[in-house]
């Protein structure tokens, strides 16, 4: 994308968050039971989504790089660009909903399913983010990673499914009810999907952004490369002449 | 590759069955990347290589079995003694423990057949390498800096072994820097600078642009 | 068959570099009695709390052992580049991964025998519910050991390796964690019915690492 389009792009995106600001801080009205904390589901909500997307695209991503004909470094980059949002809209999430879950639940943190497979979700990709920082080169890197981010992703739904039935056996369940909000209309309603879309939009600027700098990063260690080649050629045909 | 630098850029490389190549050139020029190129260890970035009738494109496993490859490294386990490790390699190459025993022996292992490998010399682990490369009846010998540390004992049998390749109809691609022993076996040699292959056969015009590798 | 063959060659390599170099009994184990008596001061020895927390306790002892196992088991390959000449052998990439999930395996399942021992004296816990606890724990083990020996080969090679692969292993195996913490509690409290669906994740667990083993562990090794 041209400079230019990426600053409109980029303009875009601050007025959807600025948009979203207003409505969700001032234009939109305080909840029958919850007050005026209900506001921070419009960055609670949105995060989540955010963070599921993200992970994703990159299982997605390692995927079509793991396929050898599908097989592209944009693929492997693109993967760790996405990976690296998603953790921090995860620990973004983590946190907003914790302070959430205090005036509304009465307690920082609760052990019901959701809550806990995003904690591990946002570990998991912790360790995956950390392996891509150790594989340093491509070569090390493809496979590695995108096998580490399938099973990752596969690993999810079983994580889920055994904390569900563990909570089960403590029905928790009936006393931190996981439902955010009983029922939401009008604006509320309409300030949420609005938040849900900027940040949406959000993510793409910034995966769009961090894929770039990925790339930027791969043709500095190409052109590294080539020097490298070129030199010792040269140094080579000296000695050998 | 080995880290940033490539190790080896263009080779036009032709052996035909039951040739002993020597492949020669200065530390870092290459030697070491072409056999284990060759061996299928590494990936091929560009170009054309073909072992023992298998394109390394496609696959780089399945000449395996029928080659074997004695470098710097034994690929031994430090715990193990010289007669479990021989005998690991030899039953993973799917061949029976009596050629295990029969290598061993050839190279004059059975004093130290019970020690740990930890505890060999640099001459005995050598040996060891070269038993396991034996042991296991490869069609291609590919033998990375074989002399280096070898003992006296064990050269002698690396001779025999080299020598007669041909007649038991085995190929042998030999990388050395003590050419003066190594070309009294050898029917060609290669030299390799700084990665290019050069002294190729007859036929073909200079540093190659793109490597091709046929072996 | 060859492939059994082969797999079992190379668990049977595995165990006998153990019984050669005594690792796993010397330290391992060392290791998992201390983390169970630490856990001892960590709750203040108390008589009440230690006993039903046992479960969940004799399994985190036993992950962070299986981590040290996990290490051991291809900090073995990478001396002398032992690893290559796996992959010059000819073996087939699943083969080498079913015999050193199972040679880590073996290893866990007697560490196990004897921290569960060390507990049970420790925490004074009253046995009950045998067979669900054998079987739960095999499954587990099973489990654990496959995909510690995934991520083992994934991280083989690379720099900072030993810190690597515990933060990759432990969120990877928490439903293991849950299922044998919960199905050992069952057990423990007499109601062994309530604990088969906790096994029955752990199979499943188990059979999921292992296949993802087997599809996985070649195309890693070879990148190594």
């Amino acid at each position: 994308m041209s400079t230019l389009r990426r600053y409109w792009f980029g303009a875009t995106v601050v007025v959807a968050l600025a948009v979203t600001a207003v409505f969700a801080l001032w234009l939109s009205p305080p909840d029958a039971q919850q007050g005026d904390v209900v506001r921070l589901l419009y960055l609670h909500v949105p995060t989540i989504w955010v963070a599921f997307l993200g992970f994703f695209v990159t299982t997605l991503a390692s995927a079509l790089w793991l396929v050898p004909r599908t097989r592209r470094v944009e693929w492997d980059l693109l993967a760790g660009a996405s990976a690296e949002v998603g953790v921090v809209f995860t620990g973004i999430t983590l946190i907003v909903g914790s302070i959430w879950g205090r005036p509304t639940w009465g307690v920082y943190w609760v052990w019901d399913a959701r809550l806990t497979t995003t904690a591990i979700l946002f570990f998991l990709y912790l360790g995956y983010l950390a392996l891509r920082r150790t594989a340093a080169t491509a070569d090390e890197r493809g496979k590695r990673c995108a096998i580490a981010a399938l099973i990752a992703f596969a690993d999810v739904p079983i994580v889920h499914f055994s904390v569900t039935w563990w909570q089960t056996l403590h029905q928790s369940g009936t006393v931190f009810n996981s439902s955010l909000v009983s029922g939401i209309h009008g604006s509320m309603a309409f300030t949420l999907i609005w938040s849900v879309g900027a940040f949406t939009v959000f993510y793409v600027y910034l995966v769009m952004r961090r894929l770039q700098l990925a790339e930027l990063e791969e043709g500095l260690e190409e052109r590294e490369l080539e020097l490298a080649i070129a030199e010792r050629q040269r140094v080579e045909e000296m000695v050998s002449v | 590759m080995l880290g940033r630098f490539p190790a080896l850029a263009g080779a036009d490389l032709e052996v035909r069955a039951g040739e002993i190549v020597l492949l020669a050139g200065a530390n870092g020029a290459g030697k070491t990347t072409l056999l284990r190129l060759c061996a299928g260890l590494l990936p091929l970035r560009s170009g054309y290589a073909e072992v023992l009738g298998v394109d390394l494109a496609v696959d780089r496993r399945a000449m395996r079995r029928s080659l074997a490859l004695v470098g710097h490294e034994t690929f031994c386990y430090d715990d193990l003694t010289v007669h479990e490790n021989i005998r690991f390699a030899t039953r993973a190459a799917g061949r029976s423990t009596a050629d295990a025993d029969v290598a061993l022996e050839r190279l004059a292992l059975g004093r130290v057949a019970r020690v740990t490998h930890g505890r060999l010399s640099q001459g005995q682990r050598r040996r060891v390498s070269l038993a396991i490369a034996l042991a296991r009846d490869p069609r291609l010998l590919l033998l990375d800096e074989p002399h280096a540390g070898l003992d006296d004992q064990g050269r002698s049998v690396l001779d025999e072994v080299v020598r007669a390749a041909p007649s038991e109809g085995r190929t042998v691609l030999l990388a050395s820097h003590e050419l003066d022993v190594a070309r009294q076996v050898a029917t060609r040699e290669i030299r390799i600078v700084a990665g290019r292959v050069r002294g190729v056969p007859a036929g073909s015009d200079g540093p190659a642009s793109r490597a091709e590798v046929r072996v | 068959m060859r492939f059994w063959r082969d797999a079992m060659l190379v668990a049977g390599k595995d165990l006998r570099i153990e019984r050669r170099s005594r690792v796993a009994l010397a330290q391992i184990l060392p290791f998992g009695g201390i983390v169970v008596v630490m856990f001892a001061f960590a709750l203040d020895a108390d008589r009440t709390s230690l006993p039903v927390a046992a479960p969940g306790l004799f399994w985190a002892a036993v992950f962070l052992a299986a981590l040290l196992a996990i290490g051991r088991s291809f900090a073995v390959e990478e001396a002398n580049t032992a690893r290559d000449g796996l992959r010059l052998s000819g073996l087939d990439g699943a083969a080498i991964f079913i015999g050193k999930a199972v040679a880590i395996a073996v290893e866990l399942f007697l560490l196990e025998v004897v921290l569960g021992a060390a507990v049970i004296v420790l925490y004074g816990v009253t046995v009950s519910g045998v067979l669900v606890l054998v079987c739960s724990a095999v499954a587990a083990t099973i489990g654990l050991a496959a995909t510690g020996t995934v991520y083992g080969v994934l991280a083989t090679g690379l720099r900072a390796r030993d810190t690597l692969v515990p933060l990759l292993v432990l969120p990877a195996v928490t439903p293991v964690m849950l299922g044998g913490s919960r199905a050992f509690a069952a057990a423990l409290q007499g109601s062994s019915s309530d604990a088969w669906p906790w096994v029955q994740l752990l199979v499943a667990f188990s059979v999921l690492s292992l296949a993802a083993g087997t599809m996985a562990f070649g195309p890693l090794l070879e990148e190594a």
